[in-house]
């Protein structure tokens, strides 16, 4: 458990350090703010509509397959801190799993989701 | 005796943090100094005898410029996530260990700050947190380029999360421990860069796309987004991105030196020093990619991460699994 207070020192001294950067840097320096500079950037333009509009949906699928994945790539981590003892039982089983992983991409990347241009 | 022991830590931590700090300081001055040499220019000269002071030059001039937040952003969290970034970036060098043991008095201190059991996946937990960093950062700036460049920093984050992930499946098999100190330790033979040629490879270009560096900066591409997810950002918020992104190089460079180089193991210098010098090995790796290797298209980028090295890392676990069975008979 300590090491874990050690990791908690670690972050209480980081986000000080950051903390205290973003501070400083709202109470030391100028403070004029007019209508027009505070406009977002849009290389000299007012911006007409909204910047939070619809995006394309690929990113959304990257995120869902990224869930999918991760999961399934969590479960080879145990197996790996226990391959020696395990033996071939665990390859052959870990193997198994794997191909499910594989015929999991295969099929995202057979159905063009894995496509930017379609 | 509970008391000193506290005491020694706060002083471990705060030394590692300061010189993390200093290292990123001066990596950007080095950066610098190098991308100069490449395009046969001199680089930063004029702050103290070759520049050596403009890490501190720019580091007031950035505390002096004014706070801006634009229009319509989402306050608190414009204000906060350039602070996840940095911390982040900074947490990690928790579980890296940077010497052997050392006897001091009797005492055994043990030269790494927290020496988790689950170190390596608190080094994936926690290189996953920081996609929050840029993706809400972009998201909160209420300009399109942010936002734009905080979803394909996002997207990208998260694809080559998995190769890296799974590129060091093999090295937990031969290490058989998640613990850093341990895979250091399995390495006193042999670094495992020996052994896992590829796994290192993918690593590699996993962590260059995990610090958003060319050739793989789609979230920031300078030529289409502006600066893409810290377009908006000014004064220490910016430079928080700036210190968060040279940390995780420098970070990175750790990883490396730790999981495929043998760590602090070295002949002849001191522990700390081989360290050091492996891990910044990855940052002039990735400056120098930096001065050579043009931008990857998006679908490019996508595309290498999910149909080549996806694969490719599976593969190499079952080629492991199969040689080290094979080599126990």
């Amino acid at each position: 458990m300590s090491e874990y207070i050690h990791v908690l020192i670690m972050l209480v001294l980081a986000a000080a350090t950051a903390g205290g950067m973003l501070v400083a840097t709202s109470l030391i320096g100028p403070k004029k703010s007019f209508i027009d500079k505070m406009e977002p950037f849009e290389c000299g333009e007012s911006p007409i509509v909204s910047p939070k509009l619809r995006f394309s949906v690929k990113f959304y699928l990257v995120a869902l397959f990224f869930v999918i994945f991760d999961i399934e790539a969590v479960y080879a981590y145990p197996w790996a801190v226990l391959f020696k003892e395990l033996g071939l039982f665990g390859f052959i089983e870990m193997m198994i799993f794997l191909t499910i992983l594989a015929i999991g991409l295969i099929y995202v990347w057979r159905r063009g989701a894995l496509e930017w241009d379609r | 005796m509970w008391f000193l022991g506290f005491v020694l830590l706060l002083l471990k931590t705060a030394i590692v943090l300061t010189i993390l700090l200093g290292l990123a300081a001066y990596l950007i001055l080095v950066e610098r100094k190098l991308l100069g040499r490449f395009q046969i220019r001199f680089g930063p000269n004029r702050a103290g005898p070759f520049g050596i002071w403009q890490p501190i030059a720019d580091g007031i001039k950035m505390i002096l410029k004014e706070d801006t937040i634009p229009q319509g952003a989402d306050r608190v969290v414009f204000k906060y996530a350039p602070a996840v970034v940095a911390t982040v970036a900074i947490l990690i060098a928790a579980v890296i260990p940077f010497s052997r043991d050392a006897i001091l008095w009797g005492y055994d201190i043990p030269m790494v700050i927290s020496d988790l059991n689950v170190g390596l996946l608190y080094v994936l937990a926690l290189s996953s947190l920081s996609v929050y960093g840029v993706a809400l950062g972009g998201w909160a700036s209420n300009s399109k380029y942010s936002l734009l460049g905080g979803i394909r920093g996002a997207a990208q984050m998260v694809s080559y999360e998995l190769p890296l992930g799974l590129s060091l499946v093999p090295v937990v098999m031969l290490a058989g421990s998640f613990s850093l100190v341990d895979i250091v330790n399995a390495q006193a033979c042999y670094p495992f860069v020996v052994v896992q040629p590829i796994a290192f490879v993918i690593f590699l270009i996993a962590a260059v796309a995990e610090s958003k560096r060319l050739p793989f900066d789609l979230p920031e591409a300078e030529n289409e987004l502006n600066a893409g997810y810290h377009t908006e950002f000014s004064g220490m918020r910016f430079a928080l991105y700036f210190i968060g992104e040279y940390v995780h190089m420098m970070v990175l460079g750790a990883l490396v030196a730790v999981f495929f180089l043998g760590g602090w193991r070295g002949p002849w210098l001191p522990p700390v020093v081989w360290l050091v010098l492996k891990a910044l090995m990855v940052p002039f790796f990735l400056i120098w990619t930096r001065a050579t290797l043009p931008r990857l298209r998006y679908d490019q980028l996508m595309h290498f991460g999910w149909k080549l090295l996806i694969p490719i890392a599976l593969l190499n676990i079952l080629a492991t699994g199969a040689v080290m069975l094979w080599l126990r008979g």
